[in-house]
């Protein structure tokens, strides 16, 4: 094994000891792992004085742990621009050729590449908080508990490697440099999301939280070097010359994939869609189990956050019941269209959403719809407020139709972002991608707004205007 | 040593190389001279295992180049036409990291390194940072990571394109010195002298098509005739010379020279020779061969192959 990685580890050595070379590199990592910790602690101390003169210790003392992990944070963020022209910085360069005609395999080349954009940084960084450690005890500001340093480390490994990995994916598949800086902004701005997020679970002080996010960067992580490795070809990247839109290549694959082979619609429907769903079973299984957990989840939270029940509550439902069928007169097409498109849209969103995350914040998206469900109908339930035969009045019919929807979209989701993790050295990550937007649009067009439809008119017709019958 | 069938590339629609044979044994050296976006790049891509054929086969040091691409660039040393360096490293260090990656011991790089580096002249350099190289050291530079492992076979993509005169002498004898038994050398370039001085076999390659592959001499005669010899004589020949032997095609004529084409001059000269001193012409100063260049045979092959040069 260690033979194998021995390749990975000459290229990085390589490329680490240009790095130092560099003035250009040296003097920002200088900056940010000596002087940036020491302004961090000059902040903390000021912050903790001022805030302790309003009897806020509690915001100083959370502001420590904050600032270490910017300390951690900002020489990864710098250190990304290294990691973006890797390939295409080669390339550019006239380098990179040299190094494809070598005898290393592609994962070796790839891997050579990620430990020498991740192994500076995560090196700076861990100067960095060092640094601004050593500087909190000599200024003797509390420290951060165990569990909350051990947590901003691991975060800060988690998050170089998804930056730099993000990154590295950009620069193997990325044109130019000037490209490839461009398209760092699918890196930087959601990076600057989380780091917000992050940010907020400190101040909320939930140390648990913080866990689950390293888990879920990590399996981000995971997912990119996945990827990475899968679509990394010696021939695209030298073969790849012209950034220029294809908008007729671009039209032609995705009509190419959505039709398959059909000729006809009728062929189409009979012929492609089913391969299509056929395709789905195992996504469908799994969005299927994450469906249940989600119910689960949400029907056992009214026990653990007890809501209170407003006195008149049961006169405020019934009311608000009574009032459905005039709501939703019958064979009335805006109400059919308003719940057609609220459920098309929360399906687009999550589309949207697995598209940048590789189906994770798609099937997030899902999945808290689920457990607002089981939340909602166990804390009716619980409450007293309705009977188990209302609240399947409440459901049915249109929800036999309505969730096999939401099964067959999430799944769809689920697998377009699994196919760009799956190798293919037929096809390029951009036609993969197209491809696998054909496969949900077939699912979607074919399969999803049809039931849809047909759930939103019965919804819209049947189930609303039928509650206040079962409620007398 | 390289041996190609039908080998063809297509970059989505666009045919780059189209069904193109090569067949290189060892101890020889092919040309490929063909314009720019001729297809000779791409050719060398494939051949490295680096472009996969869309049709056809290639076997490089007997290894398949789709099949077994890390056993092919094992045994290839290729000087590729942009051989951008590492401008921070020296040139020791450069190939110290290249001989790491082709798993050569510590020893035998640093052994070969320096001797090789002796041999192109840049023994001197070796401490230099090679941002601080000239184009043709660097060109040097990078011929000499190509031949660092003792490859069998050699793909040079223009080997001498930026080099001065003296430099370019150095690396065609090198190519020339490389010529062994066991080793088969690709060179593709635009330099027709150099192929001319170095070349087995020239193939000419156009719109990713070989119109014309063979020995020199023989893409001479067959695209110029056969070879063109010039008498100069001792007197005029004042309209003497209404006829000449069998075999014997005149070219062309002045008062004290003449020039004619035979297909077999082994035998056509000496009896020229005499039958120009039994009808008692003027006195024979010289004969000697009109030197053909493969320019010419080069551009009549181009220009008869119909296809239209694509300039890239």
């Amino acid at each position: 094994m260690l033979e194998a990685l021995r390749p990975s580890l000459v290229i990085a050595r390589r490329e680490v000891t240009d790095q130092i070379r560099d003035w250009r590199i040296i003097f920002p990592v200088v900056g940010l792992t000596i002087f940036f910790p020491f302004l961090m602690n000059f902040t903390a101390q000021q912050m903790l004085d001022f805030v302790n003169r309003y009897g806020a210790e509690l915001i100083g003392e959370r502001l420590v742990p904050f600032l270490m992990m910017i300390v951690g944070f900002f020489p990864i963020s710098v250190s990304l621009v290294i990691a973006l022209e890797t390939f295409v910085g080669e390339k550019e360069r006239g380098s990179i050729e040299p190094l494809l005609n070598t005898p290393l395999k592609d994962w070796q080349l790839y891997l050579g590449k990620l430990l020498s954009a991740t192994v500076p940084p995560l090196f700076t960084s861990f100067l960095g908080m060092a640094v601004y450690i050593a500087g909190l005890l000599v200024t003797r500001v509390p420290l951060p508990s165990g569990n909350i340093t051990a947590q901003i480390i691991t975060l800060t490994v988690v998050q170089a490697v998804v930056m730099v990995s993000g990154a590295v994916v950009v620069s193997s598949q990325a044109t130019s440099v000037r490209a490839a800086n461009l398209l760092a902004s699918f890196i930087i701005i959601p990076m600057a999301l989380v780091i917000q997020g992050e940010a907020v679970v400190l101040f909320w002080g939930d140390e648990n939280t913080l866990w689950w996010v390293v888990a879920g960067m990590a399996f981000l992580a995971l997912l990119l070097v996945r990827v990475g490795l899968a679509h990394f070809q010696r021939e695209e990247l030298l073969g790849r010359e012209i950034d220029v839109l294809n908008v007729r290549w671009i039209g032609k694959t995705f009509w190419r994939g959505f039709t398959g082979d059909a000729r006809r619609f009728f062929e189409w429907y009979l012929k492609v869609l089913p391969a299509a769903l056929y395709q789905l079973r195992l996504p469908v299984l799994i969005v299927f189990l994450l469906f249940i957990a989600g119910i689960a989840i949400g029907a056992s939270l009214p026990g653990i956050y007890h809501l209170a029940v407003p006195a008149n509550a049961s006169l405020e439902m019934k009311k608000a019941i009574t009032e459905l069928p005039a709501l939703f007169p019958m064979f009335s097409a805006q109400p059919l269209l308003r719940i057609f498109w609220q459920n098309t849209l929360v399906l687009l969103i999550a589309m949207l959403l697995g598209g940048i995350s590789f189906s994770v914040f798609g099937l997030i998206l899902v999945m808290i719809t689920m457990v607002i469900a089981g939340f909602g109908s166990a804390f009716l339930l619980n409450t007293g407020l309705v009977t188990p035969t209302i609240l399947a009045g409440f459901y049915l019919p249109h929800s036999l139709f309505e969730i096999p929807a939401i099964l067959l979209a999430s799944a769809a989701v689920l697998r377009s972002g699994a196919m760009l993790a799956v190798p293919d050295r037929e096809k390029t990550i951009g036609e993969v991608w197209l491809l696998s937007l054909a496969d949900w649009a077939k699912i979607m067009i074919g399969a999803v707004l049809p039931l849809l439809l047909v759930g939103a008119a019965l919804e819209a017709w049947v189930t609303l205007p039928s509650v206040p019958a079962l409620f007398r | 040593m390289i041996k190609a069938q039908g080998l063809t590339k297509y970059f989505d629609e666009f045919l780059a190389v189209d069904g193109v044979d090569l067949d290189i044994p060892a101890g020889k050296v092919l040309v490929l001279l063909g314009p720019n976006g001729a297809g000779k790049t791409t050719t060398v891509r494939m051949l490295t295992s680096i472009l996969r054929p869309s049709r056809g086969q290639a076997v490089v040091a007997g290894f398949d180049v789709v099949r077994q691409p890390d056993q092919v660039r094992r045994n290839v040393g290729v000087l590729t036409e942009h051989h951008g360096l590492y401008g921070r490293m020296t040139s020791l260090e450069y190939l110290a990291f290249f001989g790491r990656l082709y798993g050569l011991p510590a020893v035998e790089i640093e052994r070969r390194s320096r001797a090789l580096l002796e041999q192109f002249g840049l023994a001197e350099a070796g401490k230099k940072r090679l941002s601080e190289y000239s184009k043709g050291m660097r060109q040097k530079l990078a011929l000499v990571r190509s031949m660092l492992h003792n490859p069998p076979v050699l793909l040079l993509d223009e080997p001498t394109s930026a080099m001065d005169p003296e430099s370019a002498h150095i690396v065609r004898n090198a190519i020339k010195s490389l010529r062994t038994s066991e080793r088969a050398i690709l060179l593709c370039t635009h330099n027709l002298v150099e192929a001319e001085e170095l070349a087995d076999t020239v193939s000419i390659i156009q719109k990713g098509r070989i119109i014309a592959s063979d020995q020199p001499e023989i893409l001479k005669d067959r695209y110029l005739g056969y070879k063109i010899f010039e008498l100069r004589l001792a007197g005029s020949l004042d309209g003497r010379l209404d006829r000449l032997p069998e075999g014997v095609t005149l070219v062309d004529r002045g008062n004290t020279w003449l020039r004619y084409q035979t297909a077999d001059p082994e035998a056509v000269n000496p009896r020229l020779a005499a039958w120009w001193i039994e009808n008692r012409l003027p006195g024979i100063i010289s004969l000697s061969e009109v030197p053909r260049s493969l320019e010419a045979a080069y551009l009549a092959a181009v220009g008869a192959s119909g296809l239209e040069v694509n300039h890239a």
